[in-house]
């Protein structure tokens, strides 16, 4: 095996998390490496360059990598979760194929246990992120309208993208209702930002922007992190972390872009490989000295895996609408978020009001739910709904099970021959009258918007399918995984930055959420170097 | 990366799955729609399938089977009703046969531009979203926060 020089800090993942961690670290002038087991994407490789655009988000493009299946990829067996995975293996990571929806949890999220009596408190607090949230923001490029009454104080650095005549619809019918509404926080730029060109409303932004609006960290952290030295090695798979005589990590084992084994030494390890990514590498890396997995003495390494259960209403109005044109995303609403015991649950959900979609989904869309016949009557049934649909997700924060979690498949492994994960998952009762509830608001909605044929997905395949909870902060060793500064309790030498940590997951999308925690940890780092492994 | 490389379907798969394509979606003149066994989207539907292959050739001679062999020798009627019958209970490879065949049927010019739309990628053009009248927000911003503050969440509310 080819051992190579040893680093001072190892990242592992280059999404979301890993981008941030390394742009943060830079300061410090180490020697910082980050391993990622996919490519660099190019613009040009983005669906909405070409025609085939809405039938590539099936393929290539798909955000289940079982149905991807690029040799970047590795398998997923969720056979038995009623949800599926949604991740990205690339420079990005996530980034590259998510909405760019940019909510954030809310102070309440980290105060479960202490405000409702339910799972556990985070050992932080939202005013503990709050600054790496705005640094985020910044970072990134941000969009949306201050002045929100259902969210905490944010400063988006760009406009909201906007209303349109689909967005327009929604107020109208929210403003009808007494209820919530607001211009949905994206992280796309609506104005020309820090060598971003602005949103041209391509309207495909899940599976990659081609104009490069949309903030995914292989155009935003990682050009500024690699100018301040910090080295990327793309198509390098970690098989393990290796541990040393006094159990401290002492490297990865990873196979390079032409399958050979090679072994990378570092003074501290760094995982970002979200919520699946990074338990499957921690009970892979199981030794002698660690024969449950790395850092898993507590035993939940995999457990508390939380991931959105997401139900989608859909109507359709007798106006023509945006269709499949501008960001998905549109607008939210908090109405419902903070916990009501007078609704039968604990916790809460975010609205979220999307666009229509283009001509090709939406027939899948209407011959999926047969409102689209086969034969004759197809283009008259078809002409009625295109672009005029209208659909409410339900972002449902779905507590901390421990029997939902990710462990190895016995069987199924990756083209490396690394056992590959293995999904167990299922909806929780206050779960499920959270969903139920959510939905037939969501029906009022779209009956007050004027919408029929109304038709709702409980859990739709793969959306989304956010990955959190697996390895999950906390202060006592016995049951969490790292500390309330993301460094393993087992191993002094090994940190955490992605999803994994969660302690909850609130009912919105992850992403700058997970990006603060990195920006929080790694600033945490840098506060301790000379004391790091105390 | 992307679609794997796969041996395509067989010449008598191809004439099935126009019989059945252009069933599923047959010519419209009156609107100004192709069929979808017009030669170019057929055309366009069998160089799509790629690592589809597996489901539609299942798809395709399941519905074979339900016709007793015979779907090309039934009048629209008959072949409509088993095709929606099929697609309501023929699982995974039924869809995957839809999915296929609209994939390639809603890209072709003539049928965007009969339906309304520009025959043409998103970018780089793009396309113009108007802004909306924001003045609808008003009765929002009026609102009080309402989002629970953990610092000041009062006793009942622990």
């Amino acid at each position: 095996m080819a051992v190579n020089e040893k680093v001072d800090v190892l990242i592992i993942g280059s999404g979301a998390s890993g981008a941030a961690a390394a742009w943060s670290l830079a300061d410090t002038k180490m020697r910082i490496l980050c391993l990622e087991q996919g490519d660099w994407m190019k613009p040009t490789d983005f669906p909405s360059n070409g025609r085939d655009w809405e039938a590539r988000r099936h393929t290539d493009f798909a955000i289940s990598p079982n149905q991807r299946g690029r040799d970047t990829d590795y398998p997923v067996n969720d056979d038995n979760s009623i949800m599926k995975v949604a991740n990205f293996n690339g420079v990005g990571g996530g980034t590259v194929i998510y909405t760019a929806h940019w909510p954030r949890l809310h102070p309440s999220d980290f105060k479960v246990k202490s405000l409702d009596g339910v799972a556990d408190d985070w050992p932080i607090d939202y005013w503990v992120l709050e600054r790496f949230y705005e640094e985020n923001d910044r970072m990134m490029g941000s969009s949306g309208l201050p002045g929100d009454p259902g969210v905490p104080p944010r400063h988006p650095p760009m406009p909201p993208i906007p209303l349109g005549k689909t967005g327009a619809r929604y107020a109208k019918a929210m403003n009808k209702l007494g209820w919530h509404w607001w211009p949905s926080d994206t992280s796309i730029a609506t104005t020309d930002y820090d060598g971003r060109a602005r949103c041209i409303n391509l309207g495909h932004c899940t599976p990659g922007c081609a104009q490069g609006a949309k903030a995914s960290t292989d155009i935003t952290y990682w050009p500024l992190a690699i100018r301040a030295g910090v080295e990327l090695r793309t198509r390098c798979r970690v098989r393990e972390i290796t541990t040393d005589e006094h159990g401290m990590a002492s490297g990865a084992i990873y196979y390079d872009a032409d399958g050979r084994e090679q072994f990378q030494p570092a003074e501290v390890v760094i995982l970002a490989c979200n919520g699946v990514g990074t338990p499957r590498l921690l009970l892979n890396s199981a030794s002698a000295r660690f024969p449950n997995g790395l850092a898993n003495s507590s035993g939940v390494v995999g457990k508390n895996l939380m991931l959105h259960p997401w139900p989608v209403i859909s109507g359709y109005v007798d106006e023509q609408l945006d269709g499949g044109r501008g960001p998905i995303t549109s607008l939210w609403s908090k109405q419902f978020y903070e916990t009501d015991p007078s609704r039968g649950f604990v916790r809460g959900y975010t609205l979220q009001f999307n666009r229509g979609t283009g001509p090709a989904n939406q027939a899948m869309l209407g011959a999926a739910t047969g409102m689209v016949p086969w034969g004759r009557g197809h283009h008259r049934a078809y002409r009625e709904l295109l672009d005029h649909r209208v659909g409410i997700g339900v972002a449902c924060d779905d507590l901390p099970e421990e029997h939902n979690r990710v462990t190895l498949d016995p069987v199924l492994k990756d083209s490396n021959g690394i056992a590959a994960p293995k999904v167990d998952y299922t909806i929780s009762e206050n779960t499920h009258r959270m969903m139920e509830h959510g939905i037939a608001r969501a029906e009022e909605i779209l009956a007050a918007a004027g919408a029929t044929r109304i038709h709702c997905s409980r859990t739709v395949l793969n959306y989304p399918g956010h990955l959190l909870g697996t390895a999950r902060m906390g202060t006592d060793p016995e049951r969490s995984v790292v500390n309330e500064w993301g460094r393993c309790h087992d191993v002094k030498n090994l940190f955490i930055v992605d999803g994994s940590v969660f302690v909850t997951g609130g009912g919105v999308n992850p992403t700058s959420t997970i990006q603060a925690v990195a920006l929080y940890i790694a600033d945490q780092m840098k506060q301790r170097l000379a004391t790091l492994f105390d | 990366m992307g679609n794997a490389a796969a041996p395509g379907l067989t010449a008598d798969e191809i004439r099935d799955l126009r019989e059945i394509a252009g069933a599923m979606i047959p010519p419209d003149p009156a609107l100004g729609m192709p069929g979808a066994d017009d030669p170019d989207i057929l055309a366009d539907i069998v160089r799509s399938v790629g690592r589809d292959l597996p489901q539609v050739r299942e798809a395709v001679a399941a519905i074979g089977s339900k016709s007793g062999g015979a779907f090309a020798g039934m009048d629209q009627d008959g072949r409509e009703a088993l095709l929606n019958e099929y697609h309501a209970n023929g699982g995974a490879s039924a869809a995957t046969l839809g999915r296929v065949i609209l994939g390639a049927y809603y890209r072709d010019d003539r049928v965007l531009i009969a339906i309304g739309h520009e025959a043409r990628a998103p970018f780089p053009k793009g396309y113009d979203v108007e802004q909306g009248d924001w003045s609808l927000l008003d009765p929002v911003r009026r609102r009080a926060r309402f989002w629970r503050d953990d610092r000041t969440a009062a006793e009942g509310e622990r």
